[in-house]
C-alpha cells in the first residue's frame, strides 16, 4: 500500500497538471523488417475538464492508444504521465492500482461481471481499492442514481437492457471518482435511443467537471465532444476544437 | 482489499457453479473418507487379532509334536519323532521340576461334524481335553456348567459348545441339557462358552470341547496328543516356563547333545508379533490405495480450476481492468481451490466417522486419530498445491488479452 501513498503524493504536487500527457508514444509489434508500428510517435495533452473524441478508421491505432491511455498496455518507447504520474515505466501491479484509482472504463461490450448485481458491479473497483463497505455502498447508490438506475440496483446484467448495462458501467466508472473517464466505442452495441441517452449522460458528467475521453469511429458520437483528434496509420492527423460545441 | 472480501468473491464463484463445486468436493471427500475408513479397518483388524490373542493369554505356551512349524523355537525335525503323550503332560505338571508352570492341559483334536435333527455344523475347533484347559486358554462359560475332573475320569459324554456352534445347531433355543450327535456319538450339552469373537483367521466360537477320555474312547482311539497347552504362573515367567518344559521334554524324548528336538513350542507372544506385523502390512496397503484416491481427488481440483480460469478469463480481465492487483486474483482462485478441498476434507472426515461405525466384512473399524488429521491436512495442502497452478495462470493473464477473450 506504500505504492499507493507514493502515487498520491506525486499526484497532489500540482493541481493544474494535464490529466493526460503523452510524449512521442511508439508501440511496435514485431522487430526488424517485420516491425509494425501501431503507434508511431504520438504526442498528446489533455487538460482537466476536457471532453475529447479520438477518431479514426480501424487500424489507425486508436484502440492501441486507448489501451495505453487506459494503462492496460505499455508502450515500446515514449513517456506517459497520467494525472501527473509517470505510468510508462510502471509494472503490471502498479498499473492495476493506477487503473483502479485514476481511470473509469466504459467498454463497447459493457464488461460487467456476470451473475452479479448492478450494485455489486459498481462496488467492485472500490472493493479492490479497500474502501469500507458502508462508504462503498453509499457511493455506488449515488452513482447508480446519477445514471438513472436507482430502482434497478439488485438486477443482474442479464436482467438489464443493453442501454441499462452500459449505464451500470458508467456508474461503476464514476463511483471511483476517477481523473479520467475513458470510453472505448461506448455506443457500439447500443440502439439509437440508448446512444442518445448515454451521450446526454456524458454531457452531464463533463459539465460537472470530469474529463471524458471517447474513442469512436462514429461521427455523430465524436461530434458531441468539445475536441476531436483524428488518427491514421498510428499518427495524429488532426487535433481541433469542435466548433459546434465550443463557442 | 481485505482478505475477507476476497474470500467472499471466492465463495460467490463457488456458489455460482454449485454442481461443479459439489462434484469436485465429492472427489476429495471420497479420498479423505477412504483414507480414514480403510486405515480404521486395518487398525480394527489388528486390534481384533491383538485382543483375541490377549484373551488366549500371553502366559500360555503350546507344545506341538514335530520340529516343523513357524514356532519361534522350532528346531529341525528329528529322524524319529516320539509323539506327545498324557505321560508328557503329567511330567510337565511336576511342580518341583517346573516351578514356573501353573497348569497343563492335553489336547486331542479332531475334525467332526455335529448334527441335531436337520442342522449340521463342522466346528473349527473340536477338542478333547481336561479342566485345566479352561484357565490356560481363557475359556469361560456364560451358562450351564463346566465338565469336571470327575466327568473326565468317568469319560462322560458331555460337551461345552461355543455360540456359533449353538446357533447352528439349536437356533435361538438354549442348548443346555439338549443332546447332539458329533462324529456319530451322542453328547449332552452342559455348558455354553462366553463369546470369544473372531481371531481374524478363525471363529473362536465355532467350538466343541469334550473330556479327553471320551474323545479317545469313542472317536479318535488311544492316539497321540495333538498339543499340550501349558500355562505359566505369570506372563513374566513365560520364558522360564518354556525353558523348564523344554528341559523336561528333552529328557523324556531323549534329546541330548546335538540331537534336534522332535517337538516345538509356540509362544503366544511370538504369535502375536507375527499376526500384528502381517496386519501392519495389510493396513499399509489399504492406506496406499486410499492415498491414491486422495491424489486423484486433488488432480480433479486442478482440472476443475483450470476449466474455471479459462471460462472466467473475461471476468478476470474485467477485474484487472478496474484495478484488481495480481495478488487479489491469485488469492481469490487459490482460496476457491482451498475451500473446495477444505469442504471436501471436512465432509470426508464426517463420512469417515460415519463409515467407521459400520462393521465391514466382520471387522469393526477403529479410527486412527492421526489418520484423520493427516487426511484432512493433506486435503488442504492438495487444495493449495493443485490450485496454485491454475490460480497463478489466472493472476498472470494480461488484461487486454483477457478482455479480448470470448
Amino acid at each position: 500500500m506504500e505504492a499507493v501513498a507514493a502515487l498520491e503524493a506525486v499526484a497532489s504536487v500540482d493541481e493544474k497538471l494535464p490529466v493526460i500527457e503523452v510524449h512521442d508514444a511508439v508501440k511496435r509489434y514485431g522487430s526488424g523488417d517485420a516491425a509494425i508500428y501501431a503507434l508511431d510517435g504520438v504526442s498528446l495533452s489533455i487538460e482537466p475538464g476536457e471532453y475529447v473524441a479520438i477518431m479514426g478508421p480501424s487500424g489507425s491505432g486508436k484502440s492501441t492508444l486507448m489501451n495505453i491511455l487506459g494503462a492496460l498496455d505499455v508502450m515500446t518507447s515514449g513517456k506517459y504521465y497520467l494525472d501527473g504520474i509517470e505510468v510508462s515505466s510502471m509494472d503490471e501491479n502498479h498499473l492495476a492500482i493506477v487503473r483502479g484509482r485514476k481511470i473509469g472504463f466504459i467498454f463497447q461490450s459493457f464488461n460487467l461481471i456476470p451473475r452479479t448485481t448492478a450494485l455489486a458491479n459498481v462496488e467492485l473497483p472500490m472493493a479492490y481499492q479497500g474502501i469500507k463497505p458502508k462508504e462503498r455502498r453509499e457511493r455506488a447508490m449515488v452513482a447508480l442514481n446519477v445514471v438513472g438506475l436507482g430502482d434497478r440496483v439488485n438486477h443482474e446484467p442479464t436482467e438489464l437492457s443493453g442501454g441499462q448495462q452500459q449505464r451500470v458501467a458508467v456508474a461503476r466508472a464514476l463511483a471511483t471518482r476517477p481523473a479520467l473517464l475513458l470510453a472505448d466505442e461506448p455506443t457500439g452495441a447500443l440502439d439509437s435511443k440508448s446512444t442518445g441517452d448515454l451521450l446526454d449522460l456524458f454531457d452531464q458528467i463533463n459539465a460537472a467537471g470530469r474529463t471524458v475521453v471517447v474513442i469512436t469511429h462514429e461521427l455523430d458520437v465524436a461530434h458531441r465532444a468539445k475536441r476531436i483528434i483524428r488518427m491514421r496509420d498510428g499518427k495524429i492527423v488532426s487535433d481541433e476544437l469542435n466548433k459546434e460545441r465550443v463557442a | 482489499m481485505s482478505v475477507f472480501e476476497i474470500i467472499r468473491f471466492a465463495l460467490r464463484g463457488l456458489f455460482i457453479n454449485r454442481l461443479r463445486t459439489a462434484l469436485t468436493t465429492l472427489g476429495i471427500m471420497i479420498g479423505v473418507a477412504s483414507v480414514i475408513i480403510l486405515l480404521a479397518v486395518g487398525n480394527g483388524s489388528s486390534k481384533a487379532i491383538q485382543s483375541s490373542l490377549d484373551r488366549l493369554g500371553t502366559n500360555s505356551l503350546q507344545v506341538r509334536s514335530g520340529g516343523q512349524g513357524f514356532g519361534f523355537r522350532a528346531r529341525a525335525s528329528a529322524s524319529t519323532v516320539k509323539p506327545l503323550t498324557i505321560l508328557d503332560t503329567v511330567a510337565l505338571a511336576d511342580k518341583t521340576q517346573a516351578p514356573d508352570i501353573k497348569q497343563v492341559a492335553p489336547i486331542v483334536s479332531t475334525n467332526g461334524t455335529c448334527v441335531v435333527g436337520a442342522n449340521t455344523t463342522t466346528p473349527s475347533t473340536f477338542y478333547g481335553t481336561w479342566p485345566a484347559y479352561y484357565e490356560a486358554s481363557n475359556t469361560t462359560i456364560q451358562s450351564g456348567s463346566y465338565f469336571t475332573n470327575d466327568d473326565v475320569t468317568q469319560a462322560r459324554r458331555v460337551a461345552l459348545i461355543g455360540q456359533t456352534t449353538a446357533t447352528a445347531l439349536f437356533g435361538t433355543d438354549s442348548p443346555i441339557g439338549k443332546t447332539m450327535r458329533c462324529s456319530g456319538i451322542q453328547f449332552t450339552v452342559i455348558g455354553l462358552t462366553t463369546v470369544k469373537g473372531s481371531s481374524g483367521f478363525q471363529d473362536g466360537d465355532s467350538l466343541v470341547l469334550i473330556p479327553i477320555t471320551t474323545m479317545e474312547n469313542t472317536i479318535t482311539g488311544n492316539q497321540a496328543l495333538s498339543d499340550i497347552l501349558v500355562e505359566a504362573t505369570k506372563s513374566t515367567t513365560t520364558t522360564a516356563a518354556q525353558n523348564e518344559l523344554t528341559a523336561i521334554l528333552d529328557a523324556r524324548h531323549g534329546i541330548t547333545g546335538n540331537k534336534t528336538a522332535d517337538f516345538s513350542v509356540f509362544n503366544q507372544a511370538s504369535l502375536l508379533t507375527t499376526a500384528s506385523s502381517s496386519s501392519k502390512t495389510f493396513t499399509t496397503l489399504l492406506g496406499a490405495v486410499a492415498a491414491i484416491s486422495l491424489l486423484v481427488g486433488g488432480i480433479g481440483i486442478t482440472n476443475i480450476m483450470l476449466v474455471t480460469v479459462i471460462e472466467r478469463t473475461r471476468e478476470i480481465g474485467i477485474r484487472k481492468a478496474i484495478g484488481a492487483p495480481k495478488g487479489a486474483i491469485l488469492t481469490q482462485f487459490l482460496i476457491e481451490a482451498t475451500i473446495l478441498s477444505l469442504l471436501g476434507g471436512a465432509l470426508g472426515v464426517i463420512a469417515g466417522f460415519i463409515g467407521s461405525h459400520f462393521t465391514i466384512d466382520g471387522t469393526k473399524p477403529v479410527i486412527v486419530p492421526a489418520s484423520v488429521f493427516l487426511a484432512f491436512g493433506v486435503s488442504i495442502l492438495i487444495g493449495v498445491f493443485f490450485g496454485g497452478y491454475p490460480a497463478s495462470r489466472a493472476a498472470s493473464l494480461r488484461p487486454i488479452e483477457a478482455l479480448r477473450y470470448e
